[in-house]
């Protein structure tokens, strides 16, 4: 039983953990906190539900798809609202509080769209097969997503540190000024973060999306509380913490549904968050909050 | 008036001051030089309570200063100014210097709330005083512009009066003569000249050696985190470990030669 | 005057709404004025609110006191919250405060025996008058002003601007956050129980995300550089929905356009004092050079 539960938490700590890298990526690299990641990790589950039902792609292809989606989107983010704010040198609350805007913004249209009912993957495209491991059952979505996850979380970890754009993308992290005068493209790299950065964002939508099997309009606003309480708790732009941080979460919520019932779930993730602001506040492996120019 | 004793401090795993020892004299002028990186700066976070020192002690008045916060200290009687200045930007010149006051109004709520006289007093006075001290950085005439609109020497000197509205005892310059021109820094000696004859303590950071050799009474040189010499201008001047402090290295080019 | 009775039978409520706004406006002005963006004012009302309600109804008490009350309860839970957020930087209490809301959603719905649950409370009396309203506006204005003209009040600015240069100036940062952020709940609290009784139903509901962001919305709009422009904000809000039909089903979705199109073109909102004196200042040289022709 409890093998089965760490099972649950480890797939929901690595989809959270994908959605909180998306957010720490951006704070870490453009020194933004972009409220609106809750909007895009819902697009991509919607982009990936209309490819499905609309364009009849199989689901592997409707998780590019939903990847591709979702970059483009918080590319379009960057360009439109982040970089002339950037340009304007605005003080640290004003793209934040545009990305509330933006947030809303998508939710509504989405609403507005698609209405707030909850929408399904057909189930017959979900892989309902279990498997054993070890003598726990696990079902094999369970398994894909932990393995995407933690694939892709590989990928932008060998990325950050063992590529000369990871030491592009830390040297913009530390300063960005610094970073330009070194010849760093960082308007560029602004750009791929926020690709990168959304893509991943979609892709835990869509991982959230088939593993609740539910789809709605205002599914990512949860999700982002829950983002901010992981990456409060990791350390604010910190990756390896952002990483620590949603699996802590995932498994804090498994074992409360597990042990003191379900109501309380959400609400696991803003005790955790009230408790490090009062014991830790720089998190697990804090930086600190004021960036050089 | 200002003692550290063996102070260190380590950042992580970085020892960034170590074994730090030096007496600040009430009345003179007083100058920490040393190369870049050498952790002059964080002398002055050390002091003014922004970070905490790993080791050691600071004392300001025989009053022990760590574990005080940033403006306790300030209340204490220092005032500071940074290297890469933190005017109000959006404030005017005025409003700039008046918010330095802030610890010597002590009006209450109902002073405020009714516009008692006492209030309207006590805001005519830190007026009048915000414009004599913009007067004394020749800044007056400008007293009701926005400070963003300074140039970056008047920004400096902005800066300056706002530290001495908080009517300190000592006076923490951190490279007051950063960027200026040559006819601005000297316009600055002079005017810091004029403060000390007033009786303000100060003690400055800087890399510009004219000015230092210039104004300071007494030098303390800091090098990978450790005090190497300390006393008067002529002796630093010719002291071997300093100058090869300065110039050992190939790669740093000696202070004096910055204009 | 016949006109004017009939214009206030029909118009009464939205009249009184509009101060009701304007309030909670000038209660997330006076956070932004200091430099925090407080997302839990919407929830300061809803505590009010239920302060306010359940004081007149179980327990019998005078109006006064219930508005008393309905400041009370929230200022005490801004105080705690307040206490380890407010160390850190706004940003952290605009992240902390963001979820904040949904932990009081979350309580007032368990708390079913006090507070109604989800169906709410029905049947409170409505006793707020219109002078009420009036009065509280004024009250709030007038203190606002006053303290915007104090050493307080410029304290908030130098805050706003550079909380550590405020330190050395001898301002002690956290106790004006905690000022600014104490005071902004009161207000908040006292707009939420004048609404409660103007209403006579208040649920759950209306106290979460959205109306955090309608309140952030008026004071974007209206411009954060006095205390005209909160008002203002306040009362073209309430207003469009009334005068455009089709927008009431869009609400939400127009905020956060709104919200994006201020910070990108308009920054300081509509009412800008400093761009009218720059426009004026523009006409008058325009003027003065046509004369010397």
């Amino acid at each position: 039983m409890l093998e089965q539960q760490l099972v649950n938490a480890l797939s929901l700590g690595s989809v959270y953990a994908l959605f909180a890298l998306g957010f720490t990526l951006i704070f870490g690299v453009l020194g933004v906190i972009n409220l609106s990641h809750g909007a895009v990790f819902m697009l991509g589950a919607y982009a990936a539900l209309q490819a499905v039902l609309k364009l009849h792609m199989p689901l592997w292809a409707a998780l590019i798809a939903a990847l591709l989606f979702s970059g483009v989107v918080g590319m379009l983010i960057d360009v439109l609202v982040l970089r002339p704010l950037r340009k304007r040198n605005a003080p640290h609350l004003i793209p934040m509080i545009a990305t509330i805007g933006i947030g809303i913004f998508f939710n509504s249209a989405v609403q507005g769209l698609f209405s707030a009912d909850n929408q399904r993957f057909p189930s017959d495209l979900l892989p309902d097969q279990q498997v054993y491991f070890w003598g726990v059952q696990v079902s094999v979505l369970e398994i894909a997503i932990i393995v995407l996850s933690f694939a892709l979380m590989g990928a932008l970890f060998f990325v950050m540190n063992r590529t000369q754009i990871g030491r592009a993308l830390r040297a913009i992290a530390e300063s960005p000024k610094a970073a330009a005068l070194l010849g760093i493209n960082v308007e560029g790299l602004f750009l791929l973060t926020s690709f990168t950065a959304a893509a991943l964002g979609g892709v835990a939508g869509v991982l959230i999306a088939l593993y609740s099997n539910a789809v709605f309009p205002l599914m990512g606003q949860p999700i982002l509380h829950k983002g901010i309480a992981v990456i409060i708790l990791g350390g604010m732009g910190d990756i390896r913490g952002a990483l620590v941080g949603a699996m802590f979460l995932g498994f804090a919520e498994v074992l409360s549904v597990a042990y003191i019932g379900s109501t309380m779930r959400d609400a696991v993730g803003f005790g955790l968050l009230f408790l490090v602001l009062l014991l830790r506040p720089q998190g697990l492996f804090g930086k600190v909050l004021e960036r050089k120019a | 008036m200002l003692k550290l004793s063996n102070v260190s401090k380590k950042f992580g795993g970085l020892s960034v001051l170590q074994d730090v020892s030096f007496e600040v004299p009430a009345g003179k002028v007083f100058g920490l030089i040393g190369p870049n990186g050498a952790g002059k700066t964080t002398v002055f976070n050390l002091v003014t309570g922004l970070v905490a020192p790993s080791g050691g002690g600071i004392h300001f008045e025989g009053q022990s200063l760590p574990g005080m916060k940033p403006h306790q200290i300030t209340r204490l009687g220092l005032g500071r100014t940074f290297q890469n200045i933190r005017i109000f930007k959006e404030m005017t010149l005025l409003d700039n210097v008046i918010v330095g006051m802030h610890a010597h109004l002590n009006y209450g709520v109902p002073a405020f709330m009714l516009s008692l006289p006492g209030f309207r007093k006590q805001e005519q006075q830190a007026r009048d005083k915000a414009h004599e001290l913009l007067s004394w950085m020749g800044l007056t005439h400008k007293a009701d512009d926005i400070a963003d609109n300074l140039s970056y020497g008047e920004q400096r000197k902005l800066e300056l009066a706002r530290a001495l509205a908080t009517e300190p005892k000592m006076l923490l310059l951190d490279e007051p003569v950063a960027g200026m021109n040559a006819s601005e820094k000297t316009e600055l000696m002079a005017e810091i000249q004029q403060i000390k004859k007033r009786g303000y303590t100060i003690f400055m950071i800087e890399h510009d050696m004219r000015f230092v050799m210039g104004l300071c009474e007494e030098i303390a040189v800091l090098n990978f985190g450790r005090i190497i010499a300390q006393g008067a201008p002529d002796e630093i001047k010719n002291n071997p470990d300093v100058i090869e402090a300065y110039l050992g290295r190939e790669d740093d080019e000696p202070a004096g030669a910055t204009a | 005057m016949e006109s004017f009775d009939n214009f206030w039978a029909i118009y009464s409520n939205l009249v009184l709404t509009i101060g009701i706004n304007g309030l909670l406006a000038l209660s997330i002005y006076l956070t932004l004025s200091c430099g925090l963006l407080a997302m839990a004012n919407a929830a300061f009302m809803g505590i009010g609110a239920y302060t306010a309600s359940l004081l007149i109804m179980n327990a019998g008490a005078p109006f006064g006191v219930a508005l008393l009350g309905g400041m009370a309860a929230p200022t005490l839970v801004a105080l705690v919250i307040g206490a380890p957020t407010l160390r850190l930087s706004g940003v952290y209490l605009a992240m902390a405060t963001l979820g904040f809301g949904e932990v009081v959603r979350v309580a007032i719905l368990n708390a079913e025996s006090w507070t109604g649950g989800a169906l709410g409370l029905n049947g409170i009396p409505q006793s707020t008058q219109w002078w009420h309203v009036v009065g509280a506006l004024v009250l709030v204005l007038l203190v606002l002003w006053r303290l915007r003209r104090s050493r307080i009040g410029r304290a908030f600015e130098a805050i706003k601007e550079d909380g550590v240069a405020a330190s050395l100036m001898g301002i002690g940062v956290l106790s004006h956050k905690m000022l600014a952020f104490a005071l902004g709940a009161a207000i908040a609290g006292l707009a939420g129980a004048l609404n409660a009784h103007l209403t006579f139903f208040i649920g759950p509901s209306e106290f979460g995300f959205d109306r955090g962001v309608d309140i952030l919305t008026m004071a974007i709009l209206g411009g954060t550089g006095g205390l005209t422009g909160p008002v203002l904000g306040a009362a073209i809000i309430t207003l469009l929905p009334e005068l455009l039909r089709s927008l009431k089903d869009f609400r939400t979705m127009v905020n956060g356009i709104i919200l994006v199109v201020i910070v990108l073109f308009l920054p300081r909102g509509l009412w800008d004092p400093l761009r009218f004196r720059q426009w004026w200042a523009r006409r008058k040289a325009v003027g003065a050079s046509g004369e010397k022709r």
